[in-house]
C-alpha cells in the first residue's frame, strides 16, 4: 500500500512539474512566468515529502524540502528584483520586449 | 489506505487549481489558486507527518503569495481581468512540452522501484533539527549565504536612480 | 477515528470564542465610551441588512477571505493550552506554535481580499495596507514567540506552559513578552495597527462592505484578537496554572479558571493599551519595526538561549 500511494503522489507531484512547466513556457507576463516556476517547485516538494514518508531517503528528503522552501523564496525576491528593475528602465514587463539575449 | 484517498484527493485539488492559475482573467484569483495548490500539498505534508515542515510551507506561501499578489497587480496590464485579453505566446508547443515532461516524470514515477521502508521512529521535526545542524550543516550554511545573497542583489536592483540621497 | 470526547471541545471552540470575543468588544466599546450592548445592538443590525455589492466586484474571493477570518481564529485557538483535561489544548499538537503562526497569518489573505473584492479606492487602500503591517509585525512576532518555545525546548504550547513552573516567562523574558502585546494587536490589525480599517479611508477594507459581510470583519477581528491573547497565557503566563507566589491553587477551581482569569488579564492590558494609544501610520511603524523592534528581539532570544544553554 505504501508503494501505490508513492506512486499516486509522485504522479501527482510529475502533474504539478508538467503544469508549471506549461505556464512558464506560455506565459508572456514575467510575473506569471515566475507563477510556472513555483508550481514546478510546489511539485519537487511534494515529492520530496512522498519519498520522506516511504521512507527510501529519510532524514534528506526532509532537508530537501526545506531547500526547496528557500529556492522559492531565492526565486520570487529575485524574480521581482529583475522585473521591478527591467520596467524601471524600459518599461518592459513581457518576456518578448526583453530579448536581448537573443540577438 | 485513509492515506490513499487523501492523497489521490488532495492531489487533484492541487493540480486543478495549478491548472486553473493560468486560466482565470483575474491576477488576484490567479495568485490566490496557486496558493490553495500549495496548500494542498502542505495537507499531504501533514498527512505524511512532516507536521513542522507541512506548517511552515503554509506560513511561508501565504505570506509570499500576499506579496506576490501586489507585484501582479503592479505589473499587469489586466490585473482584475475586467478586459478579456491573453497573454501568452507558443501554446501549442508549451503544450507539447509540457505534456512530455509530463509523460517522461510519470513513467518514472510508476515504473522505478523505489524503495520502501517502515518509517524511522521518532519526531521528525527534532530530526529535521539535528540533521540540519549537524550532518546537513554545510547544506544550512549554503543556504544562508544564498540568502544573503539574494538580500544584496535585491536591494541593489531596487534602488532606482533617482531614490538616492 | 476520534474519540467522541475529543470532539466535543472543537464543536464547542468556535461557539466558547465568538462568545468571549462578544466580551472582549463589549470591554472595548465601555472603554470608548459606548455602551457595552453596543455590539450586540450592532451584530443584530448588520443580521438584517442586506450584503452589498458594488460593479465590476469580486465577491467570490472578498467573501473566501472574510469567511478565512473567524475560521482562521477558531483552528489558531485549537492548538492553545485552554485547561481542558489531558494535555490542556483541543488539538495537541507537536508543534502548536507555528500552527498558530500560519493561522494567524491568514488574516492577511482575510483583510487584502476584502479590500480587493469590491473594486473600490478606499477599499483597495485599506487591504494594501495589511502589508506594509503585516511585513512589520511579523518578524518581531515570531522571534517574540519563539523566544518561550527556546525555553522550554519545544513547540509544543502545552509543554511550553508547563516549562514555567516557578517562574513565568512573562517575568524573565519582558521585552519577548512586550512584542507579542504588540503583535496580538497588529495581528488582529485592532487599536494602534487599525490602519487597514481606517477611519482616514472611511473604514478601509471594510468600507464598501454591508451586513454579514461586515460583521464577519468586525466578528472576525475580535475573535482573532482574543486567540491572539490567549496563546499569550500559555507562552508568557504559566497556561492554566496558579500564579506561583500563591503557592497551592488558593481557589482549587477547574483548571481552565486560572485560564480564563489570566485571559481576562490580558484583554484589559489591551483595552487600557489602546486608549493610551493613536493609530499609528504603517510607515512610522515598519521603520520601528525594523530598526528597534527586530533588534530588541534578536537581543531578547539570544540572551534566552544563552540562559538556557548555561
Amino acid at each position: 500500500m505504501t508503494e501505490v500511494t508513492l506512486r499516486v503522489v509522485l504522479v501527482v507531484a510529475a502533474a504539478l512539474v508538467a503544469t508549471g512547466v506549461y505556464g512558464a513556457l506560455s506565459q508572456q507576463s514575467i510575473v506569471m512566468i515566475m507563477m510556472g516556476l513555483e508550481l514546478v517547485v510546489n511539485g519537487l516538494i511534494l515529492a520530496a515529502g512522498g519519498i520522506w514518508w516511504s521512507g527510501g531517503h529519510p532524514g534528506n528528503a526532509s532537508v530537501l524540502v526545506v531547500v526547496l522552501v528557500t529556492v522559492m523564496a531565492v526565486e520570487m525576491a529575485m524574480g521581482f528584483a529583475v522585473a521591478l528593475a527591467l520596467y524601471r528602465a524600459r518599461r518592459v514587463d513581457l518576456t518578448d520586449d526583453a530579448a536581448e539575449l537573443a540577438r | 489506505m485513509t492515506l490513499l484517498i487523501m492523497a489521490a484527493a488532495l492531489g487533484a485539488v492541487a493540480v486543478v487549481t495549478g491548472i486553473a492559475v493560468f486560466v482565470v482573467d483575474s491576477m488576484a484569483r490567479a495568485t490566490f489558486l496557486l496558493l490553495a495548490s500549495f496548500v494542498a500539498v502542505a495537507v499531504l505534508l501533514l498527512a505524511f507527518g512532516l507536521a513542522y515542515l507541512g506548517i511552515v510551507v503554509v506560513l511561508m506561501m501565504t505570506i509570499e503569495m500576499m506579496i506576490m499578489v501586489v507585484f501582479m497587480v503592479m505589473l499587469m496590464m489586466n490585473p482584475a481581468g475586467l478586459e478579456p485579453m491573453t497573454m501568452v505566446h507558443n501554446r501549442a508547443g508549451s503544450r507539447v512540452i509540457a505534456l512530455a515532461v509530463f509523460v517522461v516524470l510519470a513513467a518514472g514515477a510508476l515504473l522505478v522501484p523505489w524503495p520502501t521502508r517502515p518509517a524511522a521512529p521518532g519526531d521528525p521535526t527534532t530530526a529535521l533539527g539535528a540533521d540540519l545542524m549537524g550532518p546537513q550543516m554545510l547544506t544550512m550554511t549554503v543556504l544562508g549565504l544564498a540568502l544573503l545573497a539574494t538580500i544584496v542583489g535585491t536591494v541593489a536592483l531596487s534602488v532606482s536612480p533617482g531614490s538616492r540621497r | 477515528m476520534a474519540d467522541p470526547a475529543t470532539l466535543l471541545p472543537l464543536l464547542l471552540l468556535a461557539p466558547a470564542l465568538v462568545v468571549v470575543a462578544g466580551l472582549a468588544a463589549a470591554g472595548g466599546a465601555v472603554t470608548s465610551g459606548d455602551r457595552a450592548t453596543a455590539p450586540v445592538v450592532e451584530t443584530l443590525r448588520l443580521l438584517t441588512k442586506q450584503r452589498r455589492r458594488t460593479p465590476a466586484d469580486d465577491p467570490l474571493l472578498a467573501r473566501i477571505g472574510l469567511t478565512v477570518l473567524p475560521v482562521a481564529a477558531v483552528l489558531a485557538l485549537a492548538v492553545v493550552p485552554v485547561g481542558l483535561p489531558g494535555t490542556g489544548a483541543p488539538v495537541d499538537l507537536e508543534v502548536g506554535v507555528v500552527w498558530f503562526n500560519a493561522m494567524e497569518v491568514l488574516a492577511w489573505f482575510a483583510v487584502w481580499t476584502a479590500g480587493w473584492g469590491p473594486n473600490a479606492v478606499t477599499a483597495l487602500v485599506g487591504g494594501y495596507r495589511t502589508l506594509p503591517l503585516g511585513l512589520a509585525y511579523e518578524l518581531p512576532h515570531m522571534l517574540a514567540i519563539i523566544t518561550p518555545a527556546i525555553a522550554a525546548g519545544s513547540l509544543d504550547p502545552a509543554r511550553i506552559s508547563a516549562a514555567q513552573h516557578g517562574l513565568w516567562y512573562a517575568v524573565w523574558m519582558p521585552v519577548a513578552f512586550l512584542l507579542y502585546l504588540v503583535s496580538t494587536a497588529a495581528m488582529a490589525f485592532w487599536g494602534p495597527f487599525a490602519a487597514p480599517l481606517g477611519r482616514d479611508l472611511a473604514g478601509g477594507a471594510g468600507a464598501e462592505h454591508a451586513g454579514l459581510d461586515r460583521l464577519l470583519l468586525h466578528a472576525g477581528r475580535w475573535m482573532l484578537l482574543v486567540a491572539a491573547a490567549a496563546m499569550a497565557v500559555p507562552l508568557f503566563l504559566g497556561g492554566g496554572a496558579p500564579p506561583p507566589i500563591t503557592g497551592p491553587d488558593p481557589f482549587s477551581g477547574p483548571a481552565w479558571s486560572w485560564f480564563a482569569i489570566k485571559l481576562l488579564v490580558v484583554l484589559a492590558l489591551l483595552l487600557g493599551l489602546r486608549r493610551v494609544m493613536p493609530v499609528l501610520r504603517m510607515e512610522r511603524f515598519a521603520t520601528l519595526a525594523w530598526v528597534v523592534l527586530i533588534p530588541l528581539a534578536v537581543a531578547q532570544a539570544l540572551v534566552v538561549t544563552v540562559v538556557v544553554l548555561v
